[in-house]
């Protein structure tokens, strides 16, 4: 059974006949169906890509969360090649909602970073949901390091609802790591990628996000706050997230437009979890094209990049 | 209150120089204790409440007083930004709240800049106003932030943030948490020119403020009391379901967990901020402070072989 959203009722039901007419089609009589098949199917095709060209920014949230969007695993399993992934901020823990570690990128050795989701309850317990704790900043940073000694672009997949709001986070000072790993984005002396492949909720995902190159896949979200979070402050009604979610400008679309954003990855029809596979390799084509004018740069003109890009957002509105 | 005060408008009343907005009879009620002091009493004691010791909300004028000598500064030009360049409303227009902000504080945003001396040395004091719109970060403020850091650079001198914020400005979308990056851009640029950075932490200090700059500093202090965190209490009793330690993201908790290096009573700040100033700027010590061990009296250091 496929996983719908709430507006996809229109493609469900073409799917759902579609499908009810192939059951009929394997007991016989397949001349007539067959036709009938793939009228339906063209008609579901150009529905979907109907849809998803004029999704609102809350329905792009819920497909930004779709639970079968390829995840920061996907995107390592299928880019990078002999990815050692490394463990621990050597301070206190290990936190699985962030994965990292070297590996190569088109033969290249890099650094990947990212949040990871979970994919079923039990690997969504273990990755805390993609919240990472100060660990995982710490872990980051340590990560990030490594790779500016060794002169390894990193890569980062940016994936979260947050940073996790918990008891011992706040104690093991979550802001301050979150502060630390932004500093040590800015500061690398080696090209950095970032990709908003699902969820780019807040300092959470901004951590491990200040780039010299920040990509955004097509229906992915980048926000100040969540639609709810922001509904529920200033609307005082959590109900309003649609309004939110459409005030607070937090479509890849709405980035590009306010230059916050460097490109946009155009997703398959119907959405990255239509196809991982297309969606993936676009993703990996579209970081060898940022990484290329960056590759020639010194440490210096790299860190200097960067500064000038971040001061630069907002100073032309 | 007076006839200046009802019917000048604000450029002119800050000509006037009558900036007074509570009258001297006022009485204020402790948030702890409910205790009602006398305004002028508070305002006497720097704004602390003299039986419970709560540190209250501090004008950003009134701070630049007690922080330089001769209470005299000269204020940082701070540059505009664009105004709602997202055309933000939600029960609101934000540029109606902006309007209404700009009017009550009688300033263009939550960031006040000064540069002076502190007991003879030269520093940048920059103070985030939590009365105007929360303190929140956004456009306007991280500009502030990162001319007022580039001023103390140019001079070469210490910079002094003294700050209360909720967080980046949900009006702002996107461009308030861009403002994250861009003033640890300032931040860094303030450490190359060997400046050092001290951050007070005021109440409240949280959100995207607490998880950039605020969190950056080469010295963090807090004042008794201040709720210092990332995450608000509410979201994460909510997340969490359950009820959080008493103390929780309090300074003095902050301390005890090692987050912050020292809580100062707001008494203590300026000797605090000043001893501070000298030693990470090897300037001399102040004639007033305790004289350090008479150096023939010392103990030799032991001699240690190689």
């Amino acid at each position: 059974m496929k996983n719908y959203l709430e507006f996809e009722n229109q493609i469900a039901d073409l799917e759902g006949r579609i499908a009810e007419l192939r059951a009929v089609a394997e007991n016989g009589d397949t001349e007539s169906l067959d036709a009938e098949i793939t009228r339906l199917e063209d008609k579901a095709q150009r529905a979907l890509k109907d849809l998803y060209n004029k999704l609102d920014p809350w329905q792009k949230t819920q497909v930004a969360r779709h639970p079968e969007r390829p995840h920061c695993e996907n995107y390592i399993a299928s880019l990078i090649s002999d990815f050692a992934p490394m463990a621990g901020d050597r301070k206190f823990a290990e936190d699985l909602a962030i994965i990292g570690g070297p590996g190569r990128f088109n033969g290249e050795p890099v650094m990947v970073i990212g949040q990871e989701k979970g994919h079923d309850t039990q690997s969504r317990l273990k990755r805390n949901f993609g919240m990472a704790r100060p660990e995982g900043y710490r872990k980051a940073v340590r990560l990030m390091e490594l790779a500016g000694r060794f002169g390894l672009p990193v890569i980062t997949f940016i994936d979260t609802a947050g940073a996790y709001p918990g008891i011992g986070a706040e104690e093991r000072g979550q802001a301050e790591a979150i502060a630390r790993s932004t500093d040590c984005c800015l500061a690398l002396g080696v090209p950095m990628i970032s990709v908003v492949i699902g969820e780019g909720g807040s300092g959470g995902a901004l951590a491990i996000a200040a780039a010299n190159s920040v990509l955004m896949l097509e229906h992915a979200i980048y926000s100040v706050i969540s639609p709810e979070g922001a509904a529920s402050i200033l609307w005082r009604d959590s109900a309003k997230a649609r309004e939110a979610a459409t005030a607070m400008k937090i479509t890849a679309q709405d980035l590009i437009r306010l230059k916050v954003i460097d490109g946009i990855i155009d997703e398959p029809s119907g959405g990255a979890h239509r196809d991982s596979a297309k969606t993936i390799s676009a993703t990996g084509a579209a970081i060898a094209d940022a990484l290329l004018p960056l590759k020639h740069l010194s440490a210096d003109e790299l860190r200097k990049h960067r500064h000038d890009k971040y001061l630069a957002i907002g100073r032309d509105l | 209150m007076n006839w200046i005060k009802n019917f000048v408008r604000p450029k002119i009343r800050s000509i006037l120089g009558d900036k007074k907005d509570t009258p001297d009879n006022m009485w204020v009620k402790c948030p702890e204790t409910g205790q009602m002091v006398f305004y002028r009493d508070l305002e006497a004691n720097m704004f602390v409440i003299p039986d419970s010791g709560v540190h209250m909300r501090m004008a950003p004028d009134v701070r630049l007083k007690t922080m330089f000598d001769d209470a005299t500064w000269t204020a940082i030009d701070l540059p505009k930004a664009a105004i709602d360049p997202l055309k933000f409303r939600d029960q609101r227009k934000y540029t109606d709240r902006l309007k209404e902000a700009r009017q009550k504080n009688d300033r263009d945003d939550a960031i006040v800049a000064g540069a002076g001396t502190i007991d003879g040395a030269e520093a940048v004091v920059v103070v985030q106003d939590f009365s105007f719109m929360g303190g929140s970060l956004g456009m306007a403020a991280g500009d502030a932030i990162i001319t007022s850091m580039r001023e103390a650079a140019a001079r070469g001198c210490p910079y002094v943030l003294f700050v209360a914020s909720g967080g980046a400005r949900m009006q702002e979308g996107i461009l308030s948490l861009m403002q994250l990056p861009r003033t640890t851009v300032a931040v860094q640029e303030l450490r190359q020119a060997g400046c050092p950075y001290i951050v007070v932490l005021t109440n409240p200090t949280t959100g995207g403020v607490s998880a950039s700059y605020a969190m950056l500093g080469d010295v963090q202090i807090a004042e008794p009391g201040a709720l210092i965190g990332f995450a608000g209490q509410r979201v994460i009793e909510q997340t969490i379901r359950e009820k959080l330690p008493d103390g929780f993201q309090r300074a003095e908790y902050l301390r005890d967990h090692g987050m912050i290096d020292m809580v100062v009573e707001r008494k203590h700040m300026r000797a605090t901020i000043s001893r501070l100033i000298r030693l990470l700027t090897k300037a001399e010590a102040l004639a007033a402070e305790p004289p350090a061990p008479d150096e023939e009296t010392a103990p030799e250091p032991a001699e240690v072989s190689a």
